[in-house]
């Protein structure tokens, strides 16, 4: 019984770094628009870098039907727009102060950050 | 496609130019502006070939197009027509009609595929989960090993096609370090099947009690959660139903006057300047002013004003209205984006997906939900491993999938903006544009209101009613220089004056040195004499004698009315008294406001005691009387300070800095040229009764959203634990995966259900607060 509960044990610290404690790596973007894939429940990239000076383009490509998908949302900066399934979607953003920027559908299931720095 | 070769010369008189375009390459369509000959049509094709990447471009001259293909920018291309001293602009690549169809049409195919792939779920679900019922044996025996072996693969098919978007939405979300519904659903269905593949492969690893299969319950969760999907995109259809009706209201052609011709075209090629007509029982297509005709428009659709509205020539006329009665030309002054329609309706989007403060406590939660449930899952099971009866195995496997299947982030991620999106569609439709889920939730907690008087209690059209010269002056004589030097004035009783004196024909004379004396009044020269014109303070200040005449303006104040003292050349000369007519329905709308328990206050530039006969007139009690304009933000200011929620209602334009201040700003104004960018809520209607609906609406919505959340938190509070087994111990009852998998289903379908109880909110419906005619 020890080692099923040792494992159980393991699964739940697996869990928790998995999900709360790993930090991805961000994709970073210097120049030009970031295009976004929206699709299977995730946003491809969901962790992007951007520089503290630089306005940003992110052009979202949606591929998938579901209602959940036609809506991205960035709450702390009142911005949201509808995306057109099958179609890029531009949403551009103004020179942001350094921080971390949530961005998701209407529901949460899909998650990005926006991580700007110097 | 057959190529077609079109000379420059015959560009003009086609409607359409089939041509070919290289792969790759896209068409793009530009308004050109500025041409208007064959030669003009010449140099814009020559200058839109000559850019680089631009395969073809053809100009129709009559529609005052160009039609472009190729990989050039449009950037380059309008450079060209600048160059080539044209200006061009691009039309809307696609009207929001189209993008609304194509949406519906999305929508539509997918519900049609989660329809089907319920059928086809449920079509081995639901046979296998009445055999279970009805005393079939679901424990596996050496003789029906192969039996359940097909019917395991049969699952897994059921998990490869109408299951798939679950596993691999679950993958792709593992792999991004996030987790959503798909993940539970993959996890819990995915344990459940592997679970009973390994008693039927392996019997012999699990013990006798435990040889039970759960492959009904992986069908029939994949069934439900389909079909609680399809139910959940029917439902989100109808709360963009305010977007869509705004929408509809949009014309698609116009009737435009060109070149002595009447030539219906899209609205995309209109400009502004362009002159239109528009027939009796017709939708006025741009926003415009009337030039010929007169006629009454239906402005309810997006003012929420019930009364027809007269128009004649000078009146401005909105895009989306209806015209009923007669035909009118009309100069087009706003067209696409810029139309008041097109700006409501981008307002209204923008609102729908805002969120007010209730709702962040849910976005929290959300991101850590689905790992938390993960985790209660695994602890569940080992409680049952090591504390269950036996069989423990099975116990530890039904209560960790059923965890992972009745845990509903859905319900919670949707309890907000459903409700929002609602709301605020049905504000629209009653002419309450809400600015953002702040404002929403904002006008929901006010305890004090604040009315400005000029133009929100009162209609802002005032009449001259009094005319009292002093002796030695004759009225017409008074009126004429009083009109004179308030030719110079923008105070809105300025135009009444000037109004009543071209009523008696008199003519005006020209004013030298005017100045306003803030606060006081006004003064200039006229006919080589000085005057003033004002209030008590601006006579003392330059030594007018007002003898009993005081007495005089009191009389008159107390009757609502507002008297200007008059002084020519040092001397007094006379009073002039205006009066603003109330709002039909002011009282009754204050009335409203104060029994939804909020103060009403009247804040107002005029004199106190015309002040305080027009509140009394509106059952309103505490008056800021003789403000100056900039000390309106400072008593806003001062109300917040005391601990109120305030909200300040104005112009938009005049109060701006007073509504900037408050908690929530309402602009109201009369049709759509209110400021709607002014105030978190604009209230389209001239009408108080809006203001009283906007309050009432905003407690309705944010009391819809508390049900929701509270639902989704109890739903999830009291479902996981029960899921987990906690009533086992005291019942006997342990949840099965398949009604944890219903439940699941449709806890978010009992959301949106909620949320579209908002569409039947009733407004209170009023009579016109403004004349038919203005």
């Amino acid at each position: 019984m020890w080692l099923i509960n040792s494992l159980g044990i393991l699964l739940i610290v697996l869990i928790v770094w998995w999900f709360w404690l790993y930090k991805p790596s961000n994709i970073r973007v210097q120049t030009g628009p970031i295009r976004i894939l929206v699709a299977n429940g995730v946003y491809q990239p969901a962790h992007i870098q951007i520089p503290v000076s630089r306005a940003a383009v992110l052009e979202f490509v949606r591929k998938d039907a579901s209602p959940c998908a036609e809506t991205v949302v960035f709450p702390q900066l009142q911005v949201s727009e509808t995306l057109e399934l099958n179609k890029t979607t531009s949403v551009a953003l103004p020179p942001l102060p350094p921080g971390i920027y949530i961005f998701h559908c209407q529901m949460q299931m899909y998650r990005g950050e926006l991580h700007v720095h110097d | 496609m057959q190529e077609k070769s079109i000379t420059p010369s015959d560009s003009h008189n086609d409607a359409k130019h089939p041509h070919t375009q290289p792969e790759g390459a896209t068409g793009q369509e530009l308004l050109i502006e500025g041409a208007n000959c064959a030669s003009c049509v010449v140099k814009i094709e020559t200058a839109l070939k000559n850019v680089p990447g631009v395969a073809d471009a053809r100009m129709n001259l009559v529609q005052r197009s160009a039609s472009v293909s190729g990989t050039a920018s449009t950037e380059a291309l309008v450079k060209a027509v600048e160059g080539a001293g044209y200006r061009a602009k691009v039309t809307a690549s696609q009207k929001d009609a189209e993008i609304l169809d194509e949406k519906e049409q999305a929508d539509t195919a997918y519900f049609q595929r989660l329809i089907r792939d319920t059928g086809i779920a449920l079509a081995l679900g639901v046979p296998l989960m009445l055999y279970g019922m009805l005393g079939g044996d679901m424990a596996i025996h050496d003789n029906d090993r192969l039996v359940w072996l097909g019917i395991g693969l049969l699952t897994l098919g059921i998990m490869l096609f109408p299951g798939r978007h679950f596993f691999v939405g679950g993958w792709h979300s593992l792999r991004n370090h996030s987790a959503n519904m798909d993940t539970l659903i993959a996890l819990g269905t995915g344990a459940a099947w592997l679970y009973s593949m390994v008693v039927v492969a392996l019997p012999h690893w699990v013990p006798d009690m435990a040889r039970h299969v759960y492959f009904e319950a992986t069908a029939m969760i994949i069934g439900l959660v389909n079909l609680g999907l399809a139910l959940e995109v029917r439902a989100r259809g109808r709360t963009s139903a305010a977007i869509k009706r705004l929408i509809g209201l949009q014309a698609k052609t116009a009737r435009v006057l060109r070149d002595g011709r009447e030539l219906d075209i899209p609205i995309e090629q209109l400009m502004v300047g362009d002159h239109l007509r528009v027939r009796p029982g017709e939708r006025i297509p741009v926003d415009g002013r009337v030039r010929e005709g007169q006629s009454s428009m239906d402005e309810s659709m997006l003012t929420g004003e019930p009364m027809p509205v007269v128009k004649r020539v000078g009146d401005s006329v909105s895009a989306g209205t209806l015209n009923k009665t007669g035909s009118l030309v009309f100069e087009a002054t706003r067209v696409g984006r810029d139309t008041a329609l097109a700006r409501i309706i981008q307002l209204v989007k923008k609102a729908q997906n805002s969120k007010p403060p209730i709702g962040r406590l849910a976005d929290v939660i959300a991101s850590y939900f689905v790992p938390g449930v993960m985790i209660i899952a695994v602890l569940s099971a080992l409680a049952w491993l090591n504390f269950g009866p036996s069989p423990a195995v099975s116990y530890a496997v039904v209560a960790a999938t059923t965890v992972l299947i009745i845990a509903c982030p859905c319900a919670l991620g949707l309890a907000t903006p459903m409700s929002v999106m609602v709301g605020v569609g049905k504000a629209a439709e009653a002419g309450i544009l809400i600015r953002s889920g702040e404002a929403l939730q904002k006008a929901s907690q006010i305890t004090v209101m604040i009315l400005d008087k000029t133009g929100t209690i009162t209609l802002g059209s005032p009449r001259v009613t009094d005319l009292l010269p002093a002796e030695g002056f004759a009225a017409n004589d008074m009126l004429r220089l009083i009109a004179s030097l308030e030719q110079g004035s923008e105070h809105p009783l300025a135009q009444a004056i000037v109004d009543a004196a071209r009523e008696q024909g008199l003519h005006l004379a020209k004013v030298e040195n005017f100045s306003a004396l803030v606060g006081r009044g006004i003064q200039g020269r006229v006919d080589g004499r000085e005057l003033l014109l004002g209030n008590e303070k601006l006579m003392r200040d330059h030594g007018v004698d007002l003898a009993d005449w005081a007495d005089c303006a009191q009389a008159l104040a107390a009757q609502a009315k507002t008297p200007m003292y008059f002084a020519a050349d040092g001397r007094f000369a006379g009073i002039i008294a205006v009066a603003d007519p109330l709002k039909p329905d002011s009282a009754d709308a204050i009335l409203r406001l104060r029994q939804q328990g909020i103060r009403v206050v009247m804040l107002t530039g005029d004199n106190r005691t015309t002040a305080q006969a027009v509140a009394a007139q509106v059952g309103i009690q505490e008056i800021f009387a003789e403000v100056q304009p900039a000390d309106k933000a400072e008593k806003v200011a001062a109300l917040r300070r005391e601990g109120e929620v305030v909200g300040m209602t104005g112009d938009g334009i005049n109060d701006a800095p007073a509504l900037a201040l408050a908690d929530v700003g309402f602009a109201i104004g009369t049709g759509t040229d209110v400021a709607m960018e002014s105030a978190g809520i604009t209230l389209m209607r001239g009408s108080l009764h809006g203001l009283a609906d906007a309050v009432d609406l905003s407690k309705a919505i944010v009391r819809n959203i508390q049900q929701n959340l509270l639902g989704a938190f109890i739903y999830n509070a009291a479902g996981i634990p029960i899921a987990a087994g906690i009533l086992f111990p005291v019942f006997g009852m342990l949840l099965s995966p398949v009604i944890a998998g219903a439940a699941m289903a449709f806890s978010s379908v009992t959301v949106v259900a909620n949320a579209n109880r908002l569409r039947w909110f009733k407004t209170r419906s009023t009579s016109a607060s403004t004349p038919l005619t203005h």
